[in-house]
C-alpha cells in the first residue's frame, strides 16, 4: 500500500490517518476544501517523512468538479493503492427540524454529494482492476434515533451503497471497507460533554484504520466495541424503542 | 450524544490543584483561531503540563489542533512548527535524522508555546540556558488581532516578555528553532552516589563541563545525610543508532487513595532508589527517552497523589546563597517529612533577559507535595526562606504563591506589566495565576 488518496483529509481522523501514512513514507494525494489548509497540511505531512505529498482543493458540495480532482489524483499517484473518504458534517438536529434547507444541505453532503463521488471513485478502481476503497460512515448510519436521524439517514445511504460496491467490485478483487466510527473527539463534536469511555481520540480510530486498509473488507466498527453496541441498540423492540431517548 | 450550549469542563494543571469551570475554545485550525480571538478573554493552554493554574481561566484557548509541522531544513537543524505540537511529535521526526532537541524539560509532552511561556530549562541549563535562547523567532497573534513576527532582534521588548511570560502576552501562533546535531540517539550516563548535600554540591562543581547533569535527591534523610543524592550527568553518545522507542506506556487508571503515599511508603521508595546503585559509580549506555523522560512511560501518574491533588514547589537559590541556604531549606523540609519521592536538584547557569524567566546562576530544587491540611502555612515559610536567600519560585509549577512573594522575588514585573500594556495584553490574556499575582 504505496500510494494513497485521502478526500476531506483535513478532518480530525483523516489527518491522524494521514501521519501514521506519512511517517511510514507512502505517497499521498490530499483533497479537501480549503485551499490555505492543503498547503499547510502538505507541508506537515511532507516534513513527517511522506514519500511525496499533493493535493487539489474541492468542495465535494461541486460533483461536476469530481472527475477533474480524481483524474490528477491518478495522475500524480499512478496506480491508487488505497482510497480513504473522510469529509462529513454533523448537522444541528434541532435546526434541521425546523428547516428543510438544513436537513437537504446535511443530507447533500454526507449522502448524495458523496455517493456521486464513490460512483467516480468506483470506476477508477475498476479500471485498475485493484486497490481498496474505504469510507468513513458511522454508528448513527445503523438505526434512526431521535438525536441524529438526518446525519443517520445520509450515513446510511452511503453504507447501503457501499453494499452493493462491495459486491460488484469484489468479482475484481477490489476490497470495499465501511468504517463506522462511534464517538470521536474531533472538531466535528465540539461543544458535546465528551467524557466517558464511549469517547475516542482520532489516533485510535487511525489506528484501526490503517490495518483495515491493508486487509480487510466490509464493515469495520470503530473500535471494535460499537458493533456490539450497535447490534443491542437493533434489536431494541420498536414499541420500546419509542419510551426512550437516543 | 447531545450538544450542550456553552460547555464547562471542570480543568486543573497537572497537580490536579486547583481546580477551575472553565470554558474551552479549541480552534480546528490557525484560521478559525484568527477569528475566535477577537471576542476571547482568557489565556492560551497547550498540553497543561504545568502544575499550577498557570493555563487556567474561565475561558482558556486550546492550541491542540496547531500541530503542523511548518518547515524542516535537515541541512541546518532549523525547524519552524506550529505552536501546539509537542516535543514528542518533533523527536519523533528530528531524531532518525540526526537532531535532537537543544533544550527539553523531563516531560515530552509538552508543547512549543508551553516551552516558550515557561521558558523552561533541561538538564543542560549550565552551557545551553533556556529553551527562547534557541528560539529564531516567532509569529504572535496579539490582544488588537495583529499579527507580529518576533525574535530576539525583531520587537525584542516583546520576546523578552513573551518567553517565560506565561501565556499573557498573546498568542504564540508558530517558532522556528535551532535544533542540535547528534549522532546518536544513545545518551552515556554516568551516575555517582554523594553521601550528603555538600558531597553533590562537589559533584555538580566537577561535572561543569558535563552535557547534562542533574540529581535525585532524598528530602527526608535527615542529619548526616541529609542532602544524600545521587548525581546523573549524561553525554551524547559518539555513535550508534538513530531511533525513536516504540512507545509503551502504563497508566494510573484512577486517582489512587493518597494514604499510598505517606511518609513511610516515600521513604522506604527513597532508600530502596538509593541503595539499589551498589557502586559509588556506575555507567550505561541508554536511549534518550529514558534519560530525559523517566516519567513520560507512566500515563497519569500525577493520579497517585490522590483526589486532592499536589503542588510541586521548585525555587531557585542564587550563587551567594551557597550551600549554606540549601541546607537550611532543606533541614526545613527533612524536618516536616511531608516531602516526595521525587526531588530534583539541578545547577543553572546564568540568568537571560527575559523578563519573567525564572532560572538565575544558583541551584534548584524541585519536590511534590501531597495536599494536606498545613501544607500551605509550611509552604509560606519556605517562601520566606527563599527570599531570605535571595532566591525565586518557578511560575510553571506555582499554584499558591502570593502576589508580595512574587513581586519581591520577580522585580521585572513592572517592565513586564508595561510591555504587555503596548502590545494590547493587558485584561485580555490572563489566567487564574495573573490575578492571584496581582498582574492586570
Ligand atoms: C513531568 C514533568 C516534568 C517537567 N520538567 C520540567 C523541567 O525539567 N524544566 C522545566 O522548565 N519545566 C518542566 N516542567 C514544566 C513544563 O515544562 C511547563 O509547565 C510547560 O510550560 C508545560 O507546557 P504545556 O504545553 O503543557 O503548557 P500548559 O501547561 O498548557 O501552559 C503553560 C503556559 O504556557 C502558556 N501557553 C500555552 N500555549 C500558548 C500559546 N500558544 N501562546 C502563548 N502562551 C501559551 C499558557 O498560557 C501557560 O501559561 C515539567 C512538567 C512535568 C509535568
Ligand atoms: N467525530 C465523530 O464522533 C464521528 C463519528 C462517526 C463518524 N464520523 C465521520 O468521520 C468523518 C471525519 O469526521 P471528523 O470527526 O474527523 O470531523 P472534522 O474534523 O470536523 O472533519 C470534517 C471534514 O469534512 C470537511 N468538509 C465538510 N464539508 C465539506 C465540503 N462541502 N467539501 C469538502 N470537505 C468538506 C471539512 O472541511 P473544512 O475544514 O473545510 O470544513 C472537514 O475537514 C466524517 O465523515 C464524519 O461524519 C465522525
Amino acid at each position: 500500500m504505496q500510494n494513497i488518496l485521502i478526500i476531506g483529509a483535513g478532518s480530525a481522523i483523516a489527518k491522524a490517518c494521514a501521519r501514521r501514512f506519512a511517517s511510514a513514507g507512502r505517497h499521498l494525494f490530499l483533497v479537501m476544501r480549503d485551499e490555505t489548509a492543503l498547503a499547510e497540511q502538505i507541508a506537515d505531512l511532507h516534513c513527517r517523512g511522506a514519500g511525496s505529498v499533493a493535493g487539489a482543493a474541492l468542495d465535494i458540495l461541486d460533483t461536476k468538479k469530481h472527475d477533474q480532482v480524481i483524474r490528477q489524483a491518478q495522475v500524480q499517484l499512478g496506480k491508487i493503492d488505497a482510497i480513504l473518504v473522510a469529509h462529513g458534517s454533523l448537522p444541528d438536529q434541532a435546526v434541521c427540524e425546523q428547516n428543510i434547507e438544513a436537513t437537504l444541505s446535511a443530507i447533500t453532503l454526507n449522502g448524495t454529494a458523496t455517493v456521486a463521488l464513490l460512483t467516480g471513485l468506483a470506476q477508477l478502481l475498476e479500471q485498475q482492476q485493484s486497490g481498496c476503497l474505504a469510507v468513513i460512515t458511522s454508528v448513527a448510519g445503523d438505526r434512526g434515533r431521535e438525536s441524529n436521524y438526518v446525519y443517520g439517514c445520509a450515513k446510511a445511504m452511503v453504507s447501503t451503497f457501499l453494499q452493493g460496491l462491495d459486491q460488484r467490485l469484489s468479482k475484481q478483487g477490489i476490497r470495499v471497507i465501511d468504517i463506522k466510527p462511534g464517538f470521536v473527539i474531533t472538531p466535528m463534536t465540539e461543544g458535546f460533554n465528551r467524557s466517558g469511555p464511549l469517547w475516542s481520540q482520532p489516533e485510535k480510530i487511525a489506528g484501526i484504520i490503517e490495518p483495515a486498509l491493508l486487509h480487510k473488507r466490509g464493515t469495520v466498527y470503530a473500535p471494535g466495541f460499537w458493533r456490539m453496541i450497535m447490534a443491542i441498540i437493533c434489536l431494541i423492540p420498536t414499541p420500546l424503542f419509542r419510551k426512550i431517548r437516543l | 450524544m447531545t450538544r450542550d450550549t456553552a460547555p464547562l469542563s471542570m480543568l486543573s494543571g497537572w497537580g490536579r490543584y486547583p481546580y477551575c469551570q472553565s470554558q474551552i475554545i479549541q480552534p480546528a485550525n490557525q484560521q478559525q483561531l484568527l477569528q475566535l480571538n477577537q471576542s476571547f478573554a482568557g489565556i492560551p493552554r497547550g498540553q497543561g503540563r504545568s502544575y499550577g493554574d498557570s493555563a487556567l481561566a474561565g475561558t482558556v484557548l486550546s492550541c491542540k489542533y496547531l500541530d503542523q509541522f511548518i518547515e524542516f531544513d535537515p541541512e541546518h537543524g532549523i525547524l519552524t512548527v506550529q505552536a501546539g505540537i509537542t516535543l514528542a511529535q518533533i523527536l519523533e521526526v528530528i531524531v532518525p535524522q540526526g537532531w535532537f532537541l537543544p533544550v527539553t524539560p523531563g516531560t515530552q509532552f509538552v508543547t512549543v508555546a508551553g516551552a516558550i511561556a515557561a521558558d523552561v530549562h533541561g538538564k543542560n541549563h549550565h552551557l545551553a540556558g533556556c529553551f527562547s535562547q534557541h528560539l529564531l523567532s516567532m509569529e504572535m497573534l496579539l490582544g488588537d488581532g495583529s499579527q507580529l513576527r518576533v525574535s530576539p532582534t525583531h520587537n525584542t521588548d516583546l520576546f523578552q516578555a513573551t518567553c517565560g511570560g506565561m501565556g499573557l502576552t498573546g498568542i504564540i501562533l508558530s517558532a522556528t528553532l535551532q535544533l542540535l546535531p547528534i549522532k546518536s540517539s544513545q545518551i552515556n550516563q554516568t551516575s555517582v552516589k554523594a553521601r550528603s548535600l555538600s558531597d553533590v554540591y562537589a559533584l555538580f562543581e566537577q561535572a561543569a563541563e558535563s552535557t547534562y547533569s542533574v540529581a535525585w535527591i532524598d528530602c527526608l534523610a535527615k542529619g548526616q545525610q541529609l542532602g544524600r543524592s545521587l548525581l546523573m550527568t549524561g553525554e551524547h553518545a559518539k555513535q550508534g543508532p538513530l531511533a525513536n522507542l516504540p512507545q509503551k506506556t502504563l497508566s494510573i487508571p484512577f486517582a489512587t487513595p493518597s494514604a499510598l503515599l505517606n511518609r513511610f511508603s516515600i521513604k522506604a521508595f527513597n532508600s530502596v532508589y538509593y541503595h539499589r546503585q551498589r557502586k559509588t559509580v556506575a555507567q550505561q549506555a541508554i536511549h534518550y527517552a529514558p534519560f530525559f523522560y523517566p516519567l513520560d512511560r507512566i500515563q497519569h501518574w500525577n493520579r497517585l497523589y490522590g483526589r486532592k491533588g499536589f503542588v510541586q514547589y521548585q525555587f531557585v537559590l542564587p550563587h551567594a546563597a551557597g550551600l549554606l541556604g540549601m541546607e537550611a531549606i532543606l533541614k526545613r523540609i527533612s524536618d516536616q517529612q511531608q516531602g516526595s519521592f521525587l526531588a530534583v536538584l539541578k545547577q543553572l547557569g546564568p540568568a537571560n533577559e527575559n523578563l519573567l524567566s525564572f532560572p538565575r546562576e544558583g541551584y534548584t530544587l524541585a519536590l511534590d507535595f501531597k495536599l494536606q491540611h498545613g501544607l500551605f502555612r509550611f509552604l509560606e515559610q519556605l517562601d520566606q526562606l527563599v527570599l531570605d536567600w535571595g532566591g525565586r519560585i518557578y511560575l510553571a509549577k506555582d499554584a499558591r504563591m502570593s502576589q508580595t512573594v512574587f513581586k519581591t522575588s520577580y522585580p521585572n514585573w513592572e517592565t513586564f506589566e508595561a510591555v504587555r500594556a503596548q502590545y494590547a495584553a493587558t485584561g485580555k490574556y490572563r489566567s487564574t495565576q495573573s490575578v492571584r499575582l496581582g498582574l492586570a
